[in-house]
């Protein structure tokens, strides 16, 4: 016992040195550190040059534009934003915020139902389908019908036009993290575990919801938070399917889209609080109303992160 | 042959079963607009109160009548997308194999570890903003009467510049490059590192006691080690050198007139033609479609047919 404590020891001096021998020059880590340090400030530099500009008064931006020193501060983008009314008195931007959390949710919880499920079939090796179903889900990730076709068949043929479903429906599943979740399965998931669930005569779907999945948190984790990003700044499929008119069924980001050239739309003329429409602090507004789409992203994946590190790690390893 | 015949377990049933919801939504999602592809080879025409499926069915057959119209009618915007998406692909290919590489290998040797993480977490934040959010991000910086860029231009006593105008397209293929770096960088670094932590640490310590230092180790383990998955992003991204990030070229340039010549991707010109074309013409619309599929098709199998013959082990299929 003690003999190998000593050996530990000598063992952890000797891995320490060599630690020291192989870290990296003081000067190029120095070098090394500044130059991450640049690429951090300039990732989140716009984020916080937005946050700045929101809370600047209409009168600072006319005098020195837009700048990190404000000439004045002020929350009336804020108070306007929220003042925005629809025919039925309801806040405008509150009711895209409420559309993108129904999309948001309603798409990532089905889509983690179809990606894990057909991950979990195709990871099964005894399954008979299993090379077809290899097969199938791989041909779509090379051709694809298009913008067109797709347009065609979602618009004309499903009739999703003006619906959630066209923005939650198309965005639900992907070959990708079918693949991510197959791999996953494969190597966490051991045999046993779904024979023993076998001979104690539980069917797959049991197997499936209360073998499998309660061991897969991070692969779930992994594949929720990439979904719900998906769906959270989804703009394309609310451009392509939601007719300028239906401003009730807008997502945050496609207001966004809207209001780039004209804020108008979102102001019902006389439900306008205090009713000076003319003299909307537009720019401000703008871009308060961006930073209300940003906020929810940038304090939520920081803590997800832990999780798909992980997710991707072991789903990633080539077989 | 018989084994194959053999009858299906109630395993196999179970797990069919399961895997019904998923597969419908493939073929509604994706071999429905497949099959769609049709048009492209059709003279689609609307047949009055019919829907999409009568009209495709009635419609007359056109060879390829569509895609010789896509090249003869405009030759300078066809010429001008296809010059666009392959131009910005290929600096895209090698930048975003090159620059993530480094920058991973640079990341993880770094002393601290805090630092490491929290510069990690801060470039992956750009990955999850979509580009209507850094269209705005952009224009707080370039608009051109309150943008940031213009401001310390005329502080310096230069002349602004109208960026979302004719006269600041020289600039923007060097902005659109920088800000597809500045999105992707993040996530590249992330696939690239979680495949370096599954290189095995006994390669290292072999390499330390034979003196090799960081630079001989990232050289002669991390890149040999890395291979593998370089080759398949670069196959993967081969793949795609036909379509192009949308979102990039449309949003951040405002979709702005005297710039159309700079971001006219193929699938810019696809959709202007959909949906800022007051009289659509299905067919060569679809055309442009089908050849960004089968082209892009094409080139992977090239790439990969390539990767075979130097690098057997690695190609994808």
């Amino acid at each position: 016992m003690k003999k190998e404590k000593k050996e530990n020891a000598v063992f952890q001096e000797v891995s320490s040195g060599m630690e020291k021998f192989n870290a990296l020059r003081p000067g190029t880590n120095a070098a090394f550190s500044g130059l991450f340090i640049l690429l951090a400030i300039l990732c989140v530099l716009p984020v916080v040059f937005v946050i700045i500009i929101s809370f600047s008064s209409q009168a600072s931006i006319n005098k020195v534009g837009y700048t990190f020193t404000p000439a004045e501060w002020s929350a009336e983008a804020y108070r306007y934003v929220w003042h925005l009314r629809d025919y039925h008195g309801f806040p405008t931007v509150l009711r895209s915020f409420l559309n993108s959390l129904i999309i948001t949710v309603a798409g990532t919880v089905l889509g983690l139902v179809l990606i894990t499920t057909m991950g979990y079939v195709i990871s099964r090796k005894t399954f008979r389908l299993r090379k077809a179903y290899a097969v199938f889900i791989f041909i779509p990730m090379i051709f694809n019908g298009g913008l067109l076709a797709t347009y065609v068949v979602n618009a004309q043929l499903l009739h999703l036009k003006n619906t959630f479903f066209a923005i939650i429906l198309p965005l639900a599943c992907s070959s990708f993290y079918i693949m991510v979740a197959a791999t996953f399965f494969r190597m966490a998931i051991p045999d046993a575990i779904v024979e023993s669930g076998k001979i104690d005569g539980a069917g797959q779907l049991r197997i499936f919801t209360q073998l499998v999945l309660p061991v897969s948190l991070p692969l779930m984790a992994t594949v929720a938070l990439f979904l719900t990003f998906g769906y959270w700044n989804d703009w394309y499929q609310a451009s392509l399917y939601l007719e300028s008119s239906r401003h009730d069924l807008f997502p945050l980001q496609y207001v966004l889209v809207n209001i780039e050239k004209n804020i108008q739309f979102l102001a019902n003329s006389d439900m306008m609080t205090g009713g000076q429409s003319g003299e909307l602090p537009t720019e401000t507004m703008r871009m308060a109303i961006v930073v209300l789409t940003v906020v929810p992203i940038m304090f939520s994946y920081p803590f997800f992160q832990k999780y798909f590190v992980t997710g991707l790690t072991v789903g990633s390893v080539k077989e | 042959m018989n084994k194959v015949r053999k009858k299906w377990s109630r395993d196999d049933l179970q797990l069919f079963f399961l895997s019904l919801p998923t597969v419908l939504w493939y073929v509604l999602f994706c071999y429905l607009p497949l099959f769609g592809l049709i048009i492209a080879f059709k003279k689609y025409q609307v047949v009055p109160g019919k829907g999409f499926l009568y009209s495709l069915m009635h419609s007359e057959w056109s060879g390829l009548e569509n895609f010789r119209f896509l090249f003869a009618n405009n030759r300078e915007t066809t010429v001008n997308m296809f010059v666009n998406t392959l131009g910005y692909n290929l600096v895209f290919i090698v930048l975003d194999i090159v620059l993530p590489v480094t920058l991973a290998i640079m990341i993880s040797n770094l002393k601290s570890r805090p630092l490491a993480k929290t510069a990690q977490t801060a470039m992956f934040l750009p990955h999850f903003l979509s580009w209507v959010v850094v269209g705005y991000f952009v224009f707080a910086f370039l608009s051109t009467d309150h943008g940031l860029v213009n401001r310390l231009l005329t502080l310096m006593g230069a002349a602004p510049v109208k960026w979302y105008q004719e006269e600041a397209s020289g600039y923007w293929p060097w902005i659109l490059v920088s800000l597809h770096i500045w999105k992707t960088m993040g996530f590249s670094m992330v696939i690239y590192l979680a495949a370096m932590k599954g290189v095995d640490a006994a390669l290292y310590e072999a390499a330390m006691i034979d003196g090799a230092g960081k630079w001989k180790q990232a050289r002669y383990i991390t890149l040999p080690m890395l291979r593998p998955v370089i080759v398949m992003m670069f196959i993967l991204a081969t793949g795609r050198i036909f379509n192009s990030d949308f979102g990039l070229f449309y949003r951040t340039t405002r979709n702005a007139g005297s710039l159309t010549g700079v971001y006219l991707t193929l699938d810019v010109y696809v959709y202007n033609s959909i949906f800022n074309n007051p009289r659509p013409v299905y067919g060569y619309i679809s055309a442009a479609g089908a050849l960004q599929s089968v082209l892009g098709c094409l080139t992977m199998l090239c790439a990969n047919g390539i990767i075979r013959k130097i690098d057997r082990d690695n190609a994808l299929f």
